[in-house]
């Protein structure tokens, strides 16, 4: 019988082999070589980090004070897979949260992962964890990790200090360091120091099986490392000092700058009202940042740095100073003035007339100052009223107004001297000495802050030349930063001029009729002015500046009490009694010191 | 000649070293796999890779039996070998022991056995033995009904055992059917029936119809000659209708839950990598992770660390894709394919029909093994529990593989004694 052929068919066969096995190699090609997430989700599975939090600094004052450290929160964490036979009434007794909460925070846990641990309970205290600790055996799948909370000695400082809280989504995105939960400084010396402050935290790879088992570290440790402790930091305040500070300002709004001329070390610097930063810390953080960021007063914002005011008569010392540099003046120059029916700008003192730059700055006197400014734009070797501007505005600069100091300074603001530019924009450039003649007495577009009144009183103090203020005194093994801020920075005015402005400064304690005469003490050798802004908000803010001894400088000092009145009010005695406390150690003037400390100027206010 | 007596001479010793080298491979890999401890010996007969060394020798042995027996002893006890085994699975099926809900095993003291592999070397024998004898003709329907109840009735039993994988092993003899000249429509058909079953869960059924009778139309009205029989286009859009609806009812009705979800899981109707895609998702990540060069010999961590379920046996391709990377593995497949390939081109070359039909039955069992285990492997195919050939633990799965495959090779040693 004759059989067909179907030997062909083998090639039918063949090519069903091949089609079916070639089409495998393309899709493994396709799993292997070209998708690269498979090898991602291969580590995730294998490869568990163990992060060892490191220490955060310490932060200590000037004088070795311990005034910021660590302490052990506990956080409790779970894998939700390895909970077995779990006593849900007694774990939920002892740690004082009802099942409701229980079940919630362990659906979240979930949701996030059933094999990597996360965070079931945060920052159990101490006390707290003492109550679990022995029974921890029995809750198979929870643990405790230990991680450092901030801490303070003394609740001052906020500002300055700033606090530490979880990285935001921000954070996270910008620096790969951080990863959800972490701390990071949110704020003030905290934030600016952040990457001396944490140190490096310690990553150890570990490999495990499905059943989340140790099995051993990963590629023999070669990606571990260990957590280095975060560098300790000594600031150039003066715990003391600032306490002080914050106590004489209490109940009052406003702020306090305290320099060291000689090194421009901020030796206060407080801002009220304020807060303790312990409420910043730990559970409660939200609700009273919250609480905090939406009070009237706005606490949380840094006026020493944030608050720009028109400086006043504060101001009428700097365009003394360009003035003589210039040549427009000299301190035996005079001018006369008409008390109250003085024009372009009158006189609110009533005085001996004419009189000359000492006598000008002890009382404050209006049209001394308004001629002394119309001299230097009119100063014909000046080159015209214009181009006199430009030179006293960059002379003026020159102190460290309309910039920021560019330290360690967190959140300064710049302040404004206006430009010959801008006068030309708002005037379309027909402008003279008398368009802009509210600047000769310090009113009008400039705006200066706190800790550039207090730098202006350390240049001064210096007769010309200041470091730029700054908080880091020292960091461990860290001095290119601290020699950074050891730079001098001279001003245009020579040393010569500032002997009649110290001169007339000493007198407004020391002359019977200056203005901060009633706080004068002999022993201090106080020397300052006054100056009272007016504000169309409501009463005058209060303005103070000031620095001792005479003689041998120590310390510079700028007060603003908002609302105050006039300056010799609450900010000379303010300054004052902080020059004491610092000069001597204690305060004498007891009476004086209540009626500051008692002094409330908010509830008064609102009445 | 001597050269005709000559065993040594005439056996295919390619065949033999492709064998040689999957066996060691599969043998390596599972030591990879499953190894914890380094102290413990590759021989160590508490671990697997250690009992599959020993496995590995009784099989060699089995195989030097296989190839002293006399040629035509398979040939001449074909029948009495299938229905020996057929006798078995119903053994089994009232005395067998039930692992992992297939009740497929014989205990012998400490030793379990799986009969269901065995059956298909008997299966392949028998299927030879019929449709090799001289008088057999294609044509009639008598030699097409025997020829598939021979090979459908082992199917039934074992699918009786609840060991749906085992049994469907035995489509795979459709190849060899085509080879010796069955319509190629089976074929066809086969394929249109897949297609019609993925389309009508995908898309839908009453989509698919509409879709079919638009085609049917859209066929009458562009060709004349389509015209003439459009009885019988209207004939298949009726049938390929019914069809369609009998899908819905047998996925929802006659699959068990977990093949229902491995299928839409595959086919991507069902998205659950924690629950019923755990073993996929797992293992295209074991086998993704090991890119272009793998990550070396005990490097793999997905299959160390067991986070791929069966990494030993069913899922050990996806210690070869993690360790070895895409060279590896598609090394791995081209020498499966180099065995496909050359027992084919050794079927071709046998004087009797008895033994080219057995080695295409070789062919296409093996050949299905490949294709179902590395595909689900992959996320190619549903997950269905059979070995790969020759690399998967397990004695019973190695024994059979080798019977099966020596028998040939044994018959192919022995062609020119052929007349």
């Amino acid at each position: 019988m004759y059989k067909k052929d179907y030997s062909s068919r083998k090639y039918v066969i063949i090519f069903i082999f091949s089609m079916i096995l070639i089409l495998f190699i393309v899709k493994l090609y396709y799993l292997q070589v070209v998708e690269n997430k498979y090898s991602t989700s291969a580590k995730n599975l294998v490869i568990r980090t163990v992060t060892e939090y490191p220490m955060r600094g310490l932060i200590y004052d000037r004088n070795g004070k311990l005034i910021v450290y660590n302490d052990a929160v506990y956080d409790l964490m779970v894998i939700p897979r390895q909970i077995k036979n779990l006593d849900t009434n007694e774990f939920c007794t002892l740690l004082n949260i009802d099942t409701v909460y229980f079940k919630k925070r362990l659906k979240k846990a979930i949701h996030y992962s059933r094999y990597k641990p996360s965070v079931f309970i945060k920052q159990l205290s101490k006390d707290e964890y003492a109550k679990i600790e022995d029974k921890m055996y029995k809750f198979k799948g929870f643990f405790v990790q230990r991680r450092a909370l901030r801490k303070y000695t003394t609740p001052i400082a906020g500002h300055l200090l700033g606090s530490v809280g979880e990285v935001n989504q921000r954070d996270l995105k910008r620096d790969s360091y951080y990863r959800s939960g972490d701390y990071i400084g949110k704020s003030g010396i905290e934030r600016f120091y952040e990457k001396l402050l944490r140190g490096t935290k310690g990553t150890t790879m570990i490999q495990v099986d499905v059943h989340n088992r140790n099995k051993g570290s990963y590629q023999n440790g070669k990606y571990d490392t260990l957590a280095v402790s975060g560098k300790n930091l000594t600031l150039s305040i003066d715990a003391d000092l600032q306490a002080y500070g914050e106590r004489l300002m209490q109940n009052k709004v406003g702020s306090i700058v305290v320099i060291e001329p000689k090194s421009g070390d901020i030796l206060a610097m407080v801002s009220s009202p304020g807060f303790d930063l312990n409420l910043l810390i730990g559970r409660s953080r939200s609700k009273n940042y919250t609480r905090l960021r939406n009070d009237s007063l706005k606490p949380l914002m840094n006026r020493a740095v944030m608050g720009a005011y028109p400086p006043g008569s504060t101001f009428k010392m700097i365009n003394a100073l360009v003035a003589l540099q210039e040549h427009a003046i000299t301190p035996n120059t005079k001018f006369t003035c008409q008390g109250p029916e003085s024009r372009p700008i009158k006189c609110t003192h009533h005085h001996k007339t004419p009189l000359a730059l000492n006598e000008a700055i002890k009382q404050s006197c209006n049209p001394y100052f308004w001629n002394t400014f119309k001299s230097l734009l009119n100063k014909p070797s000046l080159g015209g009223t214009h181009n006199a501007y430009e030179k006293w505005y960059n002379d003026v600069r020159s102190f460290g107004f309309g910039q920021k100091f560019n330290t360690d300074i967190p959140f300064e603001l710049k302040g404004n001297i206006p430009s010959r530019a801008y006068f030309d924009k708002v005037y379309r450039g027909s402008w003279n000495a008398l368009t802009v003649r509210s600047l000769a007495i310090g009113q009008g577009e400039i705006l200066v802050t706190p800790i550039q009144l207090a730098n202006l009183v350390a240049i001064i103090a210096n007769k010309g030349y200041y470091y730029p203020p700054h908080f880091l005194k020292q960091a461990d093994g860290e001095d290119s930063i601290v020699a950074k801020f050891k730079t001098k920075v001279t001003t245009v005015v020579k040393p010569q001029y500032f002997d009649v402005v110290q001169h007339a400064m000493r007198d407004v304690f020391a002359m019977e009729h200056g203005t901060a005469h009633y706080y004068e003490v002999d022993s201090l050798q106080q020397c300052g002015k006054t100056g009272t802004v007016q504000n169309p908000h409501g009463e005058d803010h209060s303005l103070f500046i000031a620095f001792a001894p005479y003689k041998d400088p120590k310390i510079a000092v700028s007060v603003v009490v908002e609302n105050g009145g006039y300056g010799s009010k609450w900010a000379a005695p303010i300054a004052s009694l902080l020059m004491e406390k610092y000069l001597t150690g204690k305060i004498k003037r007891k009476r004086l010191e209540k009626r500051i400390l008692n002094g409330d100027l908010i509830h008064h206010k609102k009445k | 000649m001597t050269k005709r007596g000559n065993i040594i001479a005439n056996t295919d010793w390619i065949t033999v070293g492709l064998y040689l080298l999957l066996v060691i491979g599969g043998w390596f890999t599972i030591y990879s796999a499953s190894f914890d401890n380094p102290s413990v010996s590759m021989f160590d007969l508490s671990e697997r890779f250690g009992k599959q060394a020993l496995w590995i020798a009784l099989a060699l042995l089995l195989a030097f039996v296989i190839m002293i027996i006399d040629a035509k002893f398979f040939s001449a006890f074909a029948w009495w070998i299938y229905f020996f085994i057929v006798f078995v699975l119903i053994g089994v099926l009232l005395f067998g022991k039930t692992v992992a809900g297939s009740k497929s095993w014989f205990q012998i003291g400490s030793f379990a056995i799986q009969p269901a592999e065995f059956a298909k070397f008997a299966t392949a024998l028998a299927l030879a033995k019929y449709l090799g004898k001289l008088n057999v003709n294609m044509g009639l329907l008598k030699t097409k009904l025997v020829a598939i109840t021979i090979i459908m009735f082992p199917s039934l039993l074992i699918l009786l055992q609840n060991d749906t994988g085992s049994a469907l092993v035995y489509f795979s003899f459709i190849l060899v059917l085509y080879r010796e000249g069955f319509s190629g429509i089976f074929i066809v058909l086969g394929l249109v029936v897949a297609a019609l079953f993925i389309l009508t869960l995908l898309i839908g059924k009453l989509y698919l119809i509409s879709g079919l009778a638009l085609l049917a139309l859209l066929v009458i009205w562009v060709s004349k000659k389509a015209r003439k029989s459009y009885k019988t286009i209207i004939l298949l859009f009726a049938l390929s209708s019914m069809f369609v609806f009998s899908v819905h009812f047998a996925f929802e009705e006659v699959l068990q839950p977990h093949q229902r979800n491995r299928i839409k899981i595959l086919l991507g109707m069902m998205h659950d990598p924690r629950g019923v895609g755990y073993n996929v998702n797992q293992s295209k990540i074991a086998i993704g992770s090991g890119g272009l060069t793998g990550k070396g010999f005990k490097q793999g961590m997905l299959t160390r660390y067991h986070f791929v379920p069966e990494q030993s046996t069913d899922f050990i391709f996806c210690t070869v894709g993690e360790e070895r990377g895409f060279i590896g593995s598609s090394l791995l497949l081209l020498t499966f394919l180099a065995l496909l390939i050359r027992l084919v081109f050794l079927a071709e070359r046998q004087r009797s029909a008895f033994s080219r039909i057995y080695g295409y039955g070789v062919a296409s069992v093996l050949f299905f093994h490949i294709a179902v285990n590395v595909g689900m492997t992959i996320g190619l195919m549903p997950v269905v529990g059979i070995p790969l050939p020759f690399f998967s633990y397990g004695g019973s799965s190695l024994w059979a593989f080798t019977i099966l495959l020596f028998i040939f090779i044994k018959q192919d040693a022995n062609r020119l004694n052929v007349l």
